[in-house]
C-alpha cells in the first residue's frame, strides 16, 4: 500500500492565489483529486466552506479543472458549456461572456475534438468560470502547451485572480508560480515542507557574489566576519551568504578599509527555484 | 429529476451515433406493421398473415411484446457506451468535479433507462392498438384491454434488461468489450442450463427450471413467454398430431419479482462500484 498523501493538513482563505508546488508525483493531483471527490480517501477528512456544505453541493460554487480537459469530443463548445451549466445549475447567460474572455467566441459553434490543447485547455477555463466560482482550482494549466498558450493562460488567470477570485494553482513550474501566486505549499513525496506566502518563503538576507585578486585575504576577512555563514569559492567567485541584513555598500567600504579591493560585487537573493531546490534537498537528508 | 433526464438528454441527443440507433429502433418497433402486409399467392390460395389471427386481441398484445422485446439490442448498445464513453471521455470525472454526485450520476443514467424503457412500451402498446383495431376480429372494450399484463412485462423486461446493460458499461468500461461480455454471459446462462438439466437435476423433476428461472437473463425471458404455440393454426397442427402444447402463457408474478431483484440489483451494483473506484 503505497500513502500518496500523508498528514497534509493546510487552510485556503478568500481573495488569495495560492500555488502548490512540487515535483512530479509528489501528490499535487491526488489532494486536489480528493477533495473534489475523485478520489476516495483512507483516511482523514476535509471541507468546505467552513462544512456547512456537502462537498457535491460545494462543488457547484468551484471552479476546477485537472490535468488534461474533459469534454465530449462530438459535442460543440457552446453545447458542452450548455451541459455544465445543467449540471451547476447556473443559467446559461453566461457562456459567451467567458468564451471572451478566453478568447474562443468565435469558435463556439466548432466540435471540441478540433480544438488544439491551448484551445482546450482554455475552454476547460471557461467552463470553469461559468458559475462565478468563489474559488477556481487549476491543476498544471500550462502542462503540454507551447510558449504562446502557456502566456494566453497565464494572462487569464492574472485576469480572474484580479477580479477577486481565490485561486488555487497546483504546478512543478516554479517561476509559474512565482509570477502567479501570492502563497505557496510545497509538496514533497506527500507532505508538506513549506506553506506561507512567497515573499516570506524568500525572506532570507541574500548573499554575495564577489571576485578579487586578494582571494585569500578575502576568504579570512568573510570567515572571521559574523554577518557571513557559508563560503564558497569557485574558480576565484566567491559566493558568501549572509546571516544577517548587509548592504553592498557597506561591504565594499569595510573590504577596501582592510585593504581588499574587488573586481566584482553583486548582491542577489536566492530564486524561488533555489529556495525549493534547498528545501526539498534538506528533507531528504 | 427533470434536470438529470436534461443531462443525459444532450449528451445522447448530441451523439449522431446514438441519435441514428434511438431513431432506427423506434423505426423497427414501428416496422411491425409491416408484417400485416405479409401476403402470399399460391395459386388458388391466398395467405395472409394477418388474416391468421396473430392481430387479434387480446393475442396481439402477448405476439408484438415478444418479438418487438428483440430490437432492444439496438438500444442497448446505445446505452452501453452511453456509460463507457463517459470513462473513456473521463468526462464523468468532469461531471463530478462540476458538482454532480455520484448518486445523480447513475440516478440520471438509470432516468435514462426508464425512459426508454417507457417510451417503448407506450410505443408497442399504441402501435399494438392501431393494429388491432384494424385487424382484430374482436372488437369489445372488454377484450381489447385484457391481457394488458404482456405490456407492463414488456416495460420490466426492457427496464431489467438496460439496467444489466448499464452495469457493464460501469463495470467493463469499454463499450466492445461490454457488449462482448453480455454475449458472452448469455452463453454462460446457456452453458449452466445445460449442465443443470442433465447433470445436475434430470429434465424431469422441473428443479433445474426453477433454478435458472433465477439467471439474470434467463429470467427475463421468462416473462413473456413464445406466443407461436398459441396460435390457432399451429394449434391444432398439433392437436393432429397428438402432441399436448398446453404451456401456461401467463406472466407470472414472482417472475417480475425475479426480474425487478435484478434490476435493483444491477443499479445498486454499478453506483456501489462507482463509488469505490478512483477516477
Amino acid at each position: 500500500m503505497l500513502t500518496a498523501v500523508k498528514n497534509l493538513s493546510f487552510t485556503i482563505e478568500k481573495g488569495n492565489v495560492y500555488g502548490i508546488l512540487g515535483p512530479n508525483g509528489s501528490g499535487k493531483s491526488t489532494t486536489l483529486g480528493i477533495v473534489l471527490n475523485v478520489v476516495n480517501r483512507t483516511q482523514g477528512d476535509f471541507s468546505w466552506f467552513d462544512g456547512h456544505t456537502s462537498t457535491h453541493e460545494a462543488l457547484k460554487k468551484v471552479g476546477a479543472i485537472i490535468e488534461r480537459p474533459n469534454f465530449y469530443p462530438y459535442m460543440t463548445a457552446e453545447q458542452n458549456l450548455k451541459l455544465v451549466c445543467k449540471i451547476k445549475q447556473v443559467s446559461q447567460e453566461n457562456i459567451d461572456n467567458k468564451l471572451e474572455l478566453v478568447g474562443l467566441l468565435d469558435r463556439k459553434k466548432s466540435k471540441f475534438k478540433t480544438y488544439s490543447l491551448g484551445m482546450k485547455q482554455r475552454l476547460a477555463i471557461a467552463s470553469a468560470l461559468l458559475n462565478d466560482p468563489e474559488i477556481l482550482i487549476l491543476d498544471e494549466p500550462t502542462n503540454g502547451l507551447d510558449p504562446q498558450g502557456i502566456h494566453q493562460i497565464r494572462e487569464i488567470i492574472k485576469t480572474v485572480a484580479s477580479q477577486g477570485t481565490t485561486i488555487l494553482l497546483a504546478s512543478h513550474l516554479l517561476d509559474e508560480v512565482e509570477k502567479v501566486c501570492s502563497h505557496v505549499i510545497i509538496l514533497r513525496k506527500g507532505e508538506k515542507l513549506y506553506a506561507g506566502s512567497v515573499d516570506g518563503m524568500l525572506a532570507s538576507h541574500g548573499f554575495f557574489e564577489l571576485r578579487t585578486t586578494h582571494t585569500e585575504e578575502l576568504l579570512s576577512f568573510l570567515k572571521n566576519n559574523s554577518s557571513f555563514g557559508e563560503v564558497k569559492n569557485e574558480n576565484g567567485l566567491i559566493t558568501a551568504f549572509l546571516t544577517e541584513a548587509l548592504d553592498a555598500d557597506t561591504l565594499n567600504k569595510m573590504l577596501f578599509e582592510n585593504g581588499i579591493v574587488l573586481s566584482q560585487l553583486v548582491k542577489r537573493k536566492e530564486s524561488l527555484e533555489e529556495q525549493f531546490l534547498i528545501l526539498t534537498k534538506n528533507q531528504s537528508n | 429529476m427533470v434536470r438529470l433526464l436534461q443531462i443525459e438528454f444532450i449528451k445522447l441527443w448530441n451523439n449522431r451515433s446514438s441519435r441514428i440507433l434511438i431513431f432506427t429502433y423506434f423505426l423497427l418497433i414501428t416496422s411491425i406493421a409491416l408484417v400485416s402486409m405479409i401476403k402470399f399467392d399460391f395459386g388458388d390460395i391466398h395467405f395472409q398473415l394477418a388474416g391468421q389471427g396473430i392481430f387479434n386481441f387480446p393475442y396481439i398484445w402477448h405476439f408484438n411484446t415478444y418479438f418487438v422485446a428483440w430490437f432492444k439490442l439496438f438500444l442497448a448498445i446505445v446505452i452501453v457506451s452511453m456509460m463507457a464513453n463517459e470513462y473513456s471521455n473521463k468526462t464523468i470525472k468532469q461531471n463530478l468535479i462540476d458538482g454532480l454526485s455520484k448518486k445523480e450520476f447513475v440516478l440520471s443514467k438509470f432516468l435514462t433507462v426508464i425512459a426508454f424503457a417507457l417510451i417503448s412500451t407506450i410505443f408497442i402498446f399504441v402501435v399494438s392498438l392501431i393494429l388491432g383495431l384494424l385487424y382484430s376480429d374482436f372488437n369489445e372494450v372488454s377484450i381489447i384491454f385484457s391481457d394488458l399484463e404482456f405490456i407492463l412485462a414488456f416495460f420490466l423486461k426492457l427496464t431489467a434488461f438496460f439496467s444489466f446493460c448499464l452495469f457493464l458499461g460501469v463495470l467493463v468500461k469499454r463499450s466492445a468489450f461490454a457488449l462482448g461480455f453480455l454475449f458472452i454471459w448469455q452463453i454462460v446462462e446457456i452453458i449452466a442450463t445445460v449442465v443443470l438439466e442433465q447433470k445436475v437435476f434430470g429434465t424431469k423433476n422441473g428443479m433445474a427450471d426453477l433454478v435458472t428461472g433465477f439467471f439474470p437473463l434467463r429470467s427475463m425471458y421468462n416473462l413473456i413467454d413464445e406466443p407461436i404455440t398459441r396460435l390457432n393454426v399451429i394449434k391444432s397442427a398439433a392437436k393432429q398430431l397428438g402432441a399436448d402444447l398446453g404451456s401456461n402463457y401467463h406472466v407470472h408474478w414472482y417472475e417480475m419479482l425475479i426480474v425487478i431483484g435484478w434490476t435493483i440489483i444491477f443499479i445498486y451494483l454499478s453506483y456501489a462500484l462507482l463509488k469505490k473506484r478512483d477516477l
